[in-house]
C-alpha cells in the first residue's frame, strides 16, 4: 500500500516536472544532438556533448541568436543508423529545426538520406543536419545534400594535410587501417596523396585490420619489422590505435606513428611515455595552437575548458566554428526555419577562433578550414591529459592548402 | 622463420591470457548449464580494481586484492542474483547475466569515467626479458606466462587432487547423483562461481595493463572467450586450454599470412577475374580476415562435434 502511494507520488512529481519543460521550450532555439552515449564508443560520444555544453553556455551567455538562447537536447544513436533515424523522428516529431551529429560516416551517411527525404515529404517542419564529424570523403561528394553541412575536414582533406606533414627524410612507409568505410577511406586517400606529393615514399605494407576485433598486435608489430617500414601512416582510433602503439613499444619498434586521430579523448592517457617524439596527429585544434599563434583569448577558452572540471583537453575548435557560423546564419536569416539559415550559411566566411578564414563552401557543403600537426613531446605548454606530454605543432595546412575539388553535383531546393 | 617464432611466443602469451578468463567460464558453464555473459566484464572489474588497489598499495598486493575482491562480488552475484534466477529455469539465468554486462558496464563508466585509465606496467617489469631476431620480449609477458601457468597447475591441482575437487568434478556431471549423495550443491556452485570469478579477475589485473584498462574492454574480450569455450568442450579443462592456445595461435599467425583461399586452388591452374562477390571472397587476404576465425572455426565444430573438442556432453 505505501509503495503504491510512494508510486503515485514519483507519478505527480514526474508530471511536474514535465509540465514545466514546453513553456521553456517556446523561448529557445533547439539544437538536437545524436552521437553514441552508451556502448563501447560513449567515451567519444559524452565528451563530445561536454564540449557542446560547453559551447553553447559561452553563446548563450554572450546572447544566443535573436535573443533566444540554445538548448541542447541529446539523442542516444549506440553509432548504429537505425538508432539515428529513430531519433531523427523524435526531433521532427518535436519540431526541432537543427541536428548535429559527429560519429561515424556510416550513420551520417543514413542521417543525410533520411534527412533530405523527409525535408522533400514535409516542407513546413523541415531539419538541417550540422555535421561534425563524420568524415568519410563521400558525404560532400558522391552523396553531398543540400540539407546537410559539414563542419569538419573530409578524409581527402585530413589525408592531404597528413602527407603533407611527414618529415622529409622518411622513406618507407606502412598503411595500417581498420576494415570499414573509415579505415578505407583514409587507405585510399593516403595512397593518392602519397603519389601525388610524396612519390619517393616507398609503400612497404599496406593493411586492413577487423575493425575493434583485433587483442593483440605482437604479430602486426611482428610484420611491419619485418617490412623495414620507418613510419606506421594509420586512421586507427580508440582501443585499435592504442594498443598498436603499447605493442610497438613493448618489442622495441622503433618506428614513427603518423596518425590521423590520436590527438581523441583518451589516447594521450593510454599511449603515455610510448609516444614520445614519435607520435604525430592531424588535429583541428591543441591547446598550443593559440600559444604558437599569440591569440590570448583563444588560449583562455581553452584553458578554461581543462579549469573548469574537465581532464581532458579541448580539441574541438570546428565545434565552435560551426555554432559560431549558425548563429550568424540564424540572424542574418532573421530566423530559424531550416531553408532559410541554410541559404544564409552557404559560402559563409568567418575567422575561426584562433583567426583563420574558413569557408562554407556553397558547390558542396563543405567547410574549408585549416588543419595542424603535431607531435607527442614533453616541454610544451599545455600538456595532454595531465600527462606530461602534449602536441609541438609542427606544421599548418592551411584552408587554401586544404581547398580540395569536389564532385558534388547537388540539387537544390526550387 | 624468425617470424614464425616470435608468432609462436606472441600466440603462446595471449592464448595463456585467454585460457585464464576461459577457465572460468568453463567450470560455470559446465556445472550451471549457463553462459554467464557477465564474465567478461567480471575481467573488467579486475582491471579497473588492480589499478585502484594498485595506486594505495603498487602492483604485487593489488594482484592478490583485486582477484579476491571479484571472486567475492561473483560469489553475491551467486547467492543474491543467480539463485533466485535458477528457479525459473535456464533462460531467466541467462537473461539475468546478460543484464548484469548493461549494469556492470554503466556502474564502471560512473565510477571510474569514460577514459581510459593510466593503468601500466609496474617499473619492476618493465623492460626487455631477451632479444628475439631484433624485437625485444617483454618481462611482462614473460610473467604472464608464469602467473597463467602457475594458475593452471592450481587449478588442477585443486580440481584432481582434493576433495573439493572431486565433489566440483562430479557435480559437473552428475549434480542430482551428487546431491543425492548429500553434498550441498547449490554450495558447490557458489564456490565455482566465485572461483571462476577470481581468475576472470585476476586474467583481468595481468591484461588490462598489458591492454588498456577502459570501458570497452569487456566488450572486447567478451565473444572470443566464448568461442574458446564452446571450441574447447563442456567440463573439460583440458579442451579450453587446447582451444585457448590453439586460438591464440590463429589468431596472431593469421594476421602474417599474406595468402588468400585462391592462392591455395592456384597450382590448380584455377584463375578468377571479374569483379564479383566470388572473387573477392576468394582473393581476401587471410590477414585482413583473421580475427573472425576463431568464429568460423567455432561454427564448424559446432555443425560437426557439437560437444566441443574434448567435451563430455553435448552443448
Amino acid at each position: 500500500m505505501r509503495g503504491l502511494r510512494l508510486l503515485g507520488y514519483s507519478f505527480a512529481i514526474l508530471g511536474l516536472l514535465l509540465s514545466g519543460r514546453p513553456a521553456l521550450a517556446e523561448e529557445t532555439i533547439k539544437l538536437a544532438y545524436t552521437d553514441p552515449f552508451s556502448g563501447p564508443f560513449a567515451s567519444g560520444g559524452d565528451e563530445f556533448l561536454k564540449n557542446f555544453q560547453y559551447i553553447i553556455a559561452r553563446k548563450n551567455a554572450a546572447g544566443g541568436a535573436l535573443g533566444k538562447k540554445y538548448e541542447l537536447v541529446p539523442f542516444d544513436d549506440k553509432l548504429q543508423p537505425a538508432e539515428a533515424l529513430i531519433a531523427l523522428k523524435s526531433m521532427t516529431d518535436q519540431n526541432i529545426p537543427f541536428v548535429m551529429h559527429c560519429t561515424g560516416s556510416n550513420v551520417g551517411a543514413a542521417l543525410i538520406d533520411a534527412v533530405s527525404k523527409h525535408n522533400a515529404r514535409n516542407p513546413d517542419n523541415r531539419i538541417l543536419y550540422l555535421n561534425c564529424g563524420a568524415l568519410a570523403t563521400e558525404l560532400t561528394n558522391e552523396q553531398c545534400d543540400f540539407w546537410h553541412f559539414r563542419f569538419a575536414g573530409s578524409v581527402d582533406m585530413r589525408a592531404a594535410a597528413r602527407i603533407k606533414a611527414l618529415p622529409a627524410d622518411l622513406k618507407k612507409v606502412y598503411l595500417l587501417n581498420q576494415d570499414y568505410l573509415f579505415g578505407q577511406s583514409i587507405q585510399h586517400d593516403s595512397k593518392k596523396w602519397l603519389a601525388k606529393l610524396r612519390p619517393d615514399i616507398e609503400i612497404v605494407g599496406d593493411e586492413l585490420m577487423p575493425f575493434g576485433k583485433v587483442q593483440d598486435f605482437a604479430p602486426y608489430v611482428a610484420k611491419i619489422k619485418a617490412s623495414g617500414a620507418q613510419s606506421v601512416i594509420t586512421g586507427n582510433y580508440n582501443r585499435d590505435l592504442n594498443l598498436l602503439i603499447k605493442a610497438a613499444v613493448d618489442a622495441g619498434l622503433d618506428v614513427r606513428f603518423d596518425t590521423f586521430l590520436s590527438h581523441l579523448i583518451g589516447g594521450p592517457t593510454a599511449i603515455g611515455t610510448a609516444g614520445e617524439n614519435r607520435l604525430t596527429s592531424i588535429m583541428e585544434f591543441n591547446g598550443n595552437v593559440p600559444v604558437d599563434l599569440k591569440v590570448p583569448d583563444a588560449e583562455k577558452f581553452a584553458n578554461d575548458w581543462r579549469t573548469s572540471g574537465h581532464d581532458t583537453d579541448f580539441s574541438a575548435l570546428n565545434f565552435v566554428t560551426m555554432i559560431d557560423m549558425l548563429t550568424d546564419a540564424i540572424n542574418k536569416a532573421g530566423s530559424t526555419d531550416p531553408l532559410k539559415v541554410a541559404l544564409a550559411l552557404e559560402d559563409m566566411h568567418e575567422k575561426d577562433l584562433v583567426g583563420q578564414e574558413t569557408i562554407m563552401r556553397k558547390e558542396d557543403h563543405q567547410l574549408l578550414m585549416p588543419y595542424y600537426a603535431g607531435v607527442f613531446s614533453k616541454g610544451v605548454k599545455y600538456d595532454s591529459e595531465h600527462t606530461g606530454y602534449g602536441w609541438k605543432n609542427y606544421m599548418t595546412a592551411s584552408t587554401s592548402d586544404l581547398t580540395l575539388p569536389t564532385i558534388c553535383k547537388m540539387k537544390r531546393p526550387e | 622463420m624468425e617470424i614464425v617464432l616470435v608468432s609462436l611466443l606472441n600466440g603462446l602469451v595471449y592464448g595463456m591470457l585467454l585460457f585464464m578468463l576461459a577457465s572460468g567460464l568453463t567450470l560455470i558453464f559446465s556445472m550451471m548449464g549457463v553462459l554467464n555473459f557477465a564474465h567478461a566484464s567480471i575481467y573488467m572489474i579486475g582491471a579497473y580494481l588492480a589499478f585502484t588497489v594498485s595506486q594505495f598499495t603498487g602492483f604485487f598486493p593489488a594482484l592478490i586484492i583485486a582477484p579476491i575482491l571479484c571472486g567475492l562480488l561473483g560469489a553475491a552475484i551467486e547467492v543474491w542474483g543467480l539463485r533466485r534466477a535458477h528457479g525459473n529455469g535456464h533462460i531467466a539465468e541467462l537473461l539475468f547475466t546478460f543484464g548484469l554486462v548493461f549494469i556492470i558496464q554503466r556502474v564502471v563508466q560512473m565510477t571510474w569515467g569514460m577514459l581510459p585509465m593510466p593503468y601500466r606496467v609496474p617499473p619492476l617489469l618493465d623492460f626487455p626479458l631477451f632479444t628475439f631476431y631484433g624485437a625485444h620480449f617483454p618481462a611482462y609477458r614473460g610473467f604472464m606466462l608464469l602467473v597463467s601457468a602457475g594458475m593452471l597447475v592450481a587449478t588442477w591441482l585443486l580440481l584432481k587432487k582434493t576433495r573439493v575437487g572431486l565433489i566440483i568434478q562430479a557435480a559437473l556431471t552428475q549434480p542430482q547423483m551428487v546431491s543425492a549423495l548429500g553434498h550441498n550443491v547449490p554450495r558447490v556452485f557458489t564456490i565455482v562461481f566465485a572461483g571462476g570469478c577470481m581468475l576472470a579477475g585476476l586474467a583481468g589485473v595481468i591484461g588490462g595493463n598489458y591492454q588498456t584498462t577502459e570501458p570497452g574492454m569487456a566488450d572486447a574480450m567478451g565473444p572470443i572467450v566464448f568461442v574458446v569455450v564452446v571450441f574447447g568442450g563442456l567440463g573439460s579443462l583440458m579442451g579450453c586450454f587446447i582451444a585457448s592456445i590453439l586460438m591464440g595461435m590463429i589468431q596472431t599467425f593469421a594476421v602474417v599470412i599474406d595468402a588468400s583461399l585462391l592462392d591455395l586452388i592456384k597450382p590448380l591452374g584455377i584463375t578468377l577475374s571479374g569483379d564479383n562477390l566470388f572473387t573477392e571472397f576468394m582473393t581476401v587476404p587471410v590477414a585482413r580476415i583473421g580475427a573472425l576465425l576463431p568464429f568460423a572455426l567455432m561454427i564448424l565444430i559446432l555443425l560437426f562435434r557439437p560437444r566441443g573438442l574434448m567435451g563430455t556432453r553435448d552443448t
